[in-house]
């Protein structure tokens, strides 16, 4: 019995020590952040500057009025560095229970301290930014959520980008011809499902390896959008004039102060967003369909033992990823600029792949991640109109942040990140 | 009246291969046939025919009475019949609920949104009335093995099954785990559940079914009830031939110490200590058992000491030279030999050919290398001797060695390690998953290497094994030996109460001993 317990004991302390060494990296991690927001940002102010972040929209929806913040930018910059060296200090100390989520309060900390910064003495609609996260995220997400569908079943969807490469051009060219919206988002969906058809068969039918079939359907997409789009769309403008849906205020939700703006005052795509992440949350851990999914992507044999029809499910999500994919190509085009132009993607695909892996393989983690991709994006954009005196870096730099952190995630510091386990394996039935 | 099951002339063909060879099969209710075989016999091959995995080339499937086609395991379910498969068809991510529910789903219209709390009440009713205790909601990943299979089992029931195939049940079980499950299964006879147990050994056959049926090469060669079977007859039946039950060995020539280990601390994949000071000798031309339950740092232990694992502590010698944390191939050239645990994952690479398995860890020298050349003729030409000397049932050296069955695939590492001269020879659970004939032949070969003086350290959870085999015998428990006996000295009841953890005091006490001799524990 003294035997099991001092076993136990140096069980323990050995379980302790590593975890211990994990808290301390992440104690010192926050300590730095606060010592950058001193170096970086407390230093170059002064007591007199105010930054001034706009809250009210200047579109047509007005929501219920509120005031906009305007903070002393010194004062303010100096509580967020107390904030985060507190956060370092207890994290040294006592330890958060959830370092993972302390990690990233401290990661929004720092970048709260650096908007203050660069609005020192200047305005710029923060709400504007987050409305544009919004929309930004909203092609990211659905190749995530596309990723999501056909990864808890077992096939990786590496075509992503060249489904929606293809819906994103069907989409404007079916609206140009018929005049509506509606139709063109339709023919962009069929598209997918015919793409996610492809794969499905080249990957589960024919047992291609996932990963080339999928870059050999980048390939096919990329090549025959744009030679369409050279010898048809080119000389043929009027083909590749598809207009935008219209933003849409929801009643009630929309005057709703900050939230309503962000949310719901976008177009029908981004609302079908909403609804596909509700959805294929619900689907997939309250229902049949979801269970089995599942199954299927952990151990297609063993589905198979209890009668279910591995390849039925595999073929079923494999093609309804694609039709999501193509809606989120289909945004590109008919949801913000109304015209397709040669790889219009620009790497969105596999953008939405590290969503995914950011969000666990989780409808509602994807969308999480999206959202702070989307963020990056809107920063970017926006901190260029307030110039180079004002900010003194190039803005491109803001747009590494959302792939440190995804490879910081992937890397496992925070936590571990588990695919489906048959993910990726063709099954064949003995 | 009519049979349960009844299965008429079922015929199999693969590729070469005739697996069933016009198979008659009866199945009462409320009994326990066992499908007696050795692998490769024909009676898996059986079982997925019955349970639709498989389609038969002829013969007929007839259910109390009716004649009925099986084309896939949802059929089968239909009719009745559940199947625990060998390797456990559950998904480990999943709760004991979902993965009892998956496939047969309760669930609320239109969405089919499932009913967890129905299926969880469901099960725990089940556990109840056969004594299957798993809680609903815990995670799969999260339980031992023992309770996985009670899952699989409920999983079976809450299809109402009534005729209940069980697939070598017993091969990952701990002996205890076995004797609940042996419990589990008479209380499910009771209650006019009808049983096909598959198994290749014969104690189990004979402890717990009611009749006997042997496959040998595709066929049914005999059929007896358990009470006039004995474990001889049943082993001549299986192989063919008659069968030592018990290796023939004389008394060992012990020689010097070859391995010596000095309080050694390993940990294992979650940085517990699983190894806690162990200290050990093994001398030239003796067996040293190392007795345990499964998962008490054997695993660990054995990796260790082959350049598998990072040693945390303590010191390993060969024959005086410090070998603490070598590498595998330093080892191999000090002469260790391993016959490792899982011979798949560890002992051979499977889409390699059998030719170049024997090889995998001596290709860098002549004469299998010339320079840095490979010198194939060298590696055909020892490959044609092994096989012969060793008698590998192959269709020829180039075939991957995924194709062999388990006993010649154990066949090939035993040949590979044995090609080289050893002074040492760690087997780790060298006869897991085999049959009689070829534990028959793994285990003669083992105490040939004793008499050629090598130290050979035998790791097994079988205690039949490590009474069969050893000279001396350590008890591991909890990461630490607990007694060093004389193997002349103890009975297998003793052995087998300090592998539950009684001290070797209590043992002696508990456990009438085999000797009068004073019992002298060496620690």
């Amino acid at each position: 019995m003294t035997a099991t317990t001092a076993n136990t004991q140096s069980d323990s302390m050995m379980a302790l020590k590593k975890e211990r060494r994990r808290a301390i990296a992440f104690g010192v991690f926050f300590l730095l952040v606060a010592a950058a927001i001193l170096v970086l940002f407390v230093i170059n102010t002064d007591n007199e500057m105010m930054s001034t972040l706009k809250l009210n929209p200047t579109t047509r929806n007005k929501p219920i009025h509120v005031p906009d913040l305007v903070l002393p930018t010194q004062l303010t910059l100096i509580v967020l560095f107390i904030i985060t060296g507190a956060m370092g200090a207890y994290q040294l100390g006592k330890g958060f229970k959830n370092a993972a989520t302390a990690l990233g309060v401290v990661f929004l900390i720092f970048i709260a301290a650096f908007l203050v910064w660069a609005t020192r003495n200047k305005a710029i609609n923060l709400l504007g930014i987050l409305s544009f996260t919004v929309a930004a995220a909203t092609p990211i997400a659905f190749a995530g959520l596309s990723g999501v569908i056909c990864e808890r079943s077992g096939v990786i969807n590496i075509a992503i980008e060249g489904q929606m490469l293809v819906g994103a051009m069907i989409a404007v060219l079916v609206a140009s011809v018929t005049d509506s919206q509606w139709l063109g988002l339709g023919v962009a969906i069929i598209s997918g499902a015919v793409l996610g058809a492809l794969l499905a068969v080249l990957a589960i039918r024919f047992l291609v390896d996932q990963i080339i079939a999928g870059v050999a359907i980048n390939i096919f997409g990329l090549g025959i959008t744009s030679f369409i789009s050279q010898r048809y769309m080119q000389p043929n403008p009027e083909l590749n004039t598809g207009g935008v849906f219209p933003k849409i205020a929801i009643p009630l939700l929309s005057k709703i102060p900050v939230i309503g703006p962000i949310f719901f005052n976008q177009n029908a795509i981004v609302y079908i967003l909403f609804a596909t992440v509700i959805v294929m949350h619900f689907m997939l851990w309250y229902t049949r369909w979801g269970l089995r999914t599942q199954a299927v992507g952990e151990h297609p044999r063993a589905a198979d033992t209890l009668g279910i029809n591995v390849f039925r499910i595999r073929y079923i999500n494999v093609i309804i990823g694609g039709m999501i994919a193509s809606i989120g190509g289909a945004y590109l085009t008919i949801g913000s600029v109304g015209r397709f132009d040669e790889n219009i993607t620009a790497g969105k695909g596999f953008i939405g792949l590290a969503a995914m892996i950011f969000g666990q393989w989780t409808p509602l983690g994807t969308y999480g991640a999206s959202l702070i991709f989307g963020f990056s994006d809107a920063l970017q954009a926006k901190l260029q109109i307030l110039g180079k005196v004002q900010v003194p870096i190039p803005s491109e730099w803001l747009l590494i942040l959302p792939y440190l952190i995804t490879i910081i995630v992937l890397a496992g510091v925070v936590g571990r990140t588990v695919p489906p386990a048959a993910d990726g394996q063709p099954y064949v039935k003995e | 009246m009519a049979p349960v099951l009844e299965l008429r002339n079922i015929t199999k063909r693969f590729p070469g291969v005739l697996a069933n060879d016009h198979i008659n099969l009866r199945l009462e209710e409320g009994e326990i046939l066992a499908l007696l075989g050795e692998n490769g016999a024909g009676k898996s091959t059986l079982m997925n025919i019955l349970y639709g995995l498989y389609e038969p080339d002829e013969g007929e499937i007839i259910i109390r009475g009716q004649k009925v086609a099986i084309e896939g395991p949802a059929d089968a379910i239909r009719q009745g019949i559940g199947m625990v498969h060998q390797h456990f068809m559950l998904i480990p991510v999943l709760t004991v609920t979902e993965n009892v529910m998956l496939g047969d789903e309760s669930t609320y219209t239109p969405v089919r949104i499932l009913k967890r709390d129905e299926v969880a009440a469901r099960i725990r009713e089940l556990s109840e009335q056969h004594g299957l205790y798993v809680d609903p909601d815990a995670r799969v990943q999260s339980l031992s093995v023992g309770v996985r299979q009670r899952v699989e089992i409920i999983k079976v029931l809450y299809r109402d099954a009534n005729i209940l195939i069980l697939d070598e049940p017993t091969a990952v079980l701990t002996p205890q785990e076995a004797d609940e499950l042996f419990e589990i299964l008479r209380s499910l006879r009771k209650q006019g559940v009808s049983i096909i147990f598959i198994s290749h050994k014969l104690r189990e056959v004979l402890e717990l079914a009611d009749r006997v049926m042997v496959i040998r090469r595709g066929k049914v060669v005999g059929e007896t009830k358990t009470e006039d079977a004995d474990q001889a007859r049943l082993a001549e039946m299986m192989v063919g031939r008659q069968v030592a039950l018990t290796v023939e060995k004389g008394p060992a020539q012990v020689g010097d110490p070859v391995l010596n280990i000095e309080n050694l601390y390993v940990m294992d994949d979650r940085f517990q200590m699983v190894v806690d000071g162990v200290s050990l000798e093994v001398h030239a031309g003796e067996v040293l058992g190392v007795a345990g339950v499964q998962g008490n740092g054997q695993t660990e232990f054995v990796e260790a000491l082959t350049g598998l694992r990072q040693v945390r502590g303590g010191k390993v010698t060969i024959e005086g030279k410090d070998v603490t944390n070598a590498t595998p191939r330093e080892l191999v050239e000090a002469g260790v030999a391993h016959i490792p645990e899982d011979r798949q994952a560890d002992g051979l690479v499977l889409r390699f050919p059998v030719a170049d398995n024997f090889v995998i860890n001596t290709y860098y020298k002549p004469p299998f290398a010339r320079g840095w050349r490979i010198n194939r003729a060298a590696i055909d030409e020892q490959a044609q001797r092994l096989i012969e000397d060793f008698d590998i049932r192959t269709p020829s050296a180039y075939v991957p060695v995924s194709n062999l069955s388990g006993g010649n695939q154990q066949k090939v590492i035993v040949a590979r390690e044995f090609s080289r001269p050893i002074k040492l020879l760690v087997a780790n659970q060298p006869t897991r998953g085999l049959d009689v004939g070829s534990i028959e032949y793994i285990h003669q070969q083992l105490i040939n290497k004793r008499d050629a003086g090598v130290a050979v350290l035998l790791v097994s959870a079988e205690l039949d094994e490590i009474m069969g085999l050893s000279d001396r015998i350590a008890v591991m428990f909890h990461g630490k030996i607990t007694a060093v006996v004389d193997a002349a000295d103890v009975s297998k009841e003793q052995v087998g109460l300090m592998m539950a953890g009684s001290s070797l005091e209590e043992a002696l006490k508990q456990a009438p001993g085999r000797s009068d001799r004073p019992i002298e524990a060496i620690l």
